[in-house]
């Protein structure tokens, strides 16, 4: 590990990223340009979410990280690698052992607690970028909340399918004022997005950073007659029999045979330790081999 | 050049870097709430916590201000050898420092409509700091916090041009704590 400076970013591009980050909290939701340095790995696989992990960690915490809500995942197990390599933190699969938390495009079920940092890797920060292809012109909707758009989208959605069909990169307005990209997370994390963690939004190729501090106000856009509703698979979990998790549905055989099992590993392991079994689960003792 | 401007800085840059940023990034997300921070040792009036932030956030990048209470040779001398930061007046500082009463508050940067995060964050020195006195609302609050503050009227004015405005952090000794333009006074 002393082959790299602590967490691998040179200090002035660390403080950098700490200054977008301050400006960031300061204004929730409003997207700070950075200058994103070229990262030991492609963008699109997590480059905005590790200079700003890179920034925030101490050589005390415990880092995990996950992609769509596992920790096995290649992007994952690469990252959490690339950080014990550079910075020497602790790492781990379970949420409450975590103090600092990498994801792609997942909330971890279990509420994350006031000391823990949520970190998200963002491919497109800017919500109104597929309705406006300019950045000069998103900017100005910004600066003048001019968001009409957006609902005409969402309208759109009704019209066509009869109900909200995004059910993705849901967009929210934060503390009144910023429409804001969450991220691809499915909607149904949207109400999650309320919590008593630090949440940090990193885009490695857009060059932007921008942040939700505890406990501020993130509503989900949506009409009075047609309001929010975060959906999910109507299952339970094959595997730990949990109805409130978010589902990932996987086709098991050539019979169109399907599992869904939970998307968080971590919140499924740790039922199963507890002893749930789903309709096609086995005790985990039995998996141990 | 005296041997002690050489002084005072972090033993372990990275390490105590990373300390100083979470306790200042927890302060700004969590108005009220008051951090330990270690490691500088900067010249009088500038305080322990003030040293340390200016170790951990400036350099050749941010244009500083001193207010009249720390415009010093000592300080200027640590700050150029320790940071690289230039001086600047006041409508081109990236942060300032001073305190209270040595910061013209009408005259720094608050941002543009687009461009909201180009405003000064101000570093105010204060004698005491503790959770009592004016009422905090706002993000980062879970219900109500409370935080020493020098006046209520210029953070409510702040508070009021969201999305600009200036953002402060509020050093004494070695503890701080932070107020973003978000949040409500009373």
């Amino acid at each position: 590990m002393s082959d790299y400076n602590f967490a691998y970013l040179d200090e002035q591009t660390k403080r950098m990223i700490r200054r977008a980050i301050l400006k960031g909290l300061a204004i929730p939701g409003y997207q700070v340009p950075f200058a994103s340095r070229e990262m030991p790995m492609p963008y699109g696989w997590g480059t905005g979410g590790v200079q700003v992990s890179a920034a925030v960690l101490t050589p005390e915490d415990t880092l995990k990280v996950i992609d769509q809500g596992a920790d096995d995942t290649t992007n994952a197990v690469s990252i959490r690698r690339f950080f014990e390599k550079t910075a020497g933190v602790q790492v781990t699969e379970a949420t409450t052992d975590a103090s600092v938390i990498q994801t792609r495009h997942r909330i971890p079920e279990q509420d994350l607690r006031a000391d823990q940092i949520l970190v998200y890797q963002v491919p497109i920060p800017e919500p109104l970028r597929f309705l406006e292809p300019s950045e000069v012109e998103t900017r100005k909707m910004h600066s003048l909340e001019e968001y009409g758009l957006m609902h005409v989208k969402l309208y759109e959605d009704i019209s066509q399918h009869g109900d909200i069909a995004t059910a993705y990169a849901y967009p929210v307005k934060v503390e009144g004022r910023y429409v804001m990209d969450p991220s691809p997370i499915p909607k149904f994390d949207n109400p999650k997005l309320e919590m008593a963690g630090i949440q940090l939004f990193g885009a490695g190729r857009e060059q932007r950073i921008y942040a939700i501090p505890p406990y501020t106000q993130v509503v989900s856009l949506d009409f009075d007659d047609y309001p929010f509703q975060a959906s999910k698979a109507d299952h339970a979990c094959d595997l730990c029999g949990a109805k409130d998790s978010y589902l990932d549905e996987l086709i098991v055989d050539d019979q169109g045979g399907r599992v869904f099992m939970c998307s968080d590993t971590d919140y499924c392991s740790t039922r199963r330790a507890q002893g749930h079994v789903g309709a096609q689960g086995s005790p985990i003792q039995e998996d141990a081999a | 050049m005296q041997a002690q401007l050489l002084e005072g800085g972090f033993a372990d840059l990275p390490v105590d870097a990373s300390h100083t940023f979470r306790a200042v990034m927890t302060a700004m997300a969590r108005p009220g709430d008051i951090m330990d921070v270690a490691g500088a040792k900067p010249p009088s009036p500038l305080s322990t916590a003030c040293g340390a932030v200016l170790l951990t956030l400036c350099d050749p990048d941010t244009p500083i201000y001193l207010g009249t209470s720390h415009n010093t040779p000592e300080v200027r001398d640590w700050i150029t050898f320790h940071t690289g930061a230039p001086f600047s007046d006041v409508e081109n500082a990236t942060f300032a420092i001073g305190t209270w009463q040595a910061l013209p508050l009408s005259e720094f940067a608050i941002g543009t409509p687009e461009y909201p995060d180009r405003s000064a964050t101000l570093i105010v020195e204060t004698a005491d700091l503790s959770n009592a006195g004016t009422t905090l609302k706002g993000p980062g609050i879970k219900d109500q916090a409370q935080l020493s503050l020098p006046e209520q009227q210029a953070f409510q004015a702040n508070a009021a041009l969201f999305p600009l405005g200036l953002d402060f952090i509020f050093t004494s000794g070695n503890r701080l704590a932070a107020l973003p333009r978000t949040t409500k006074v009373s």
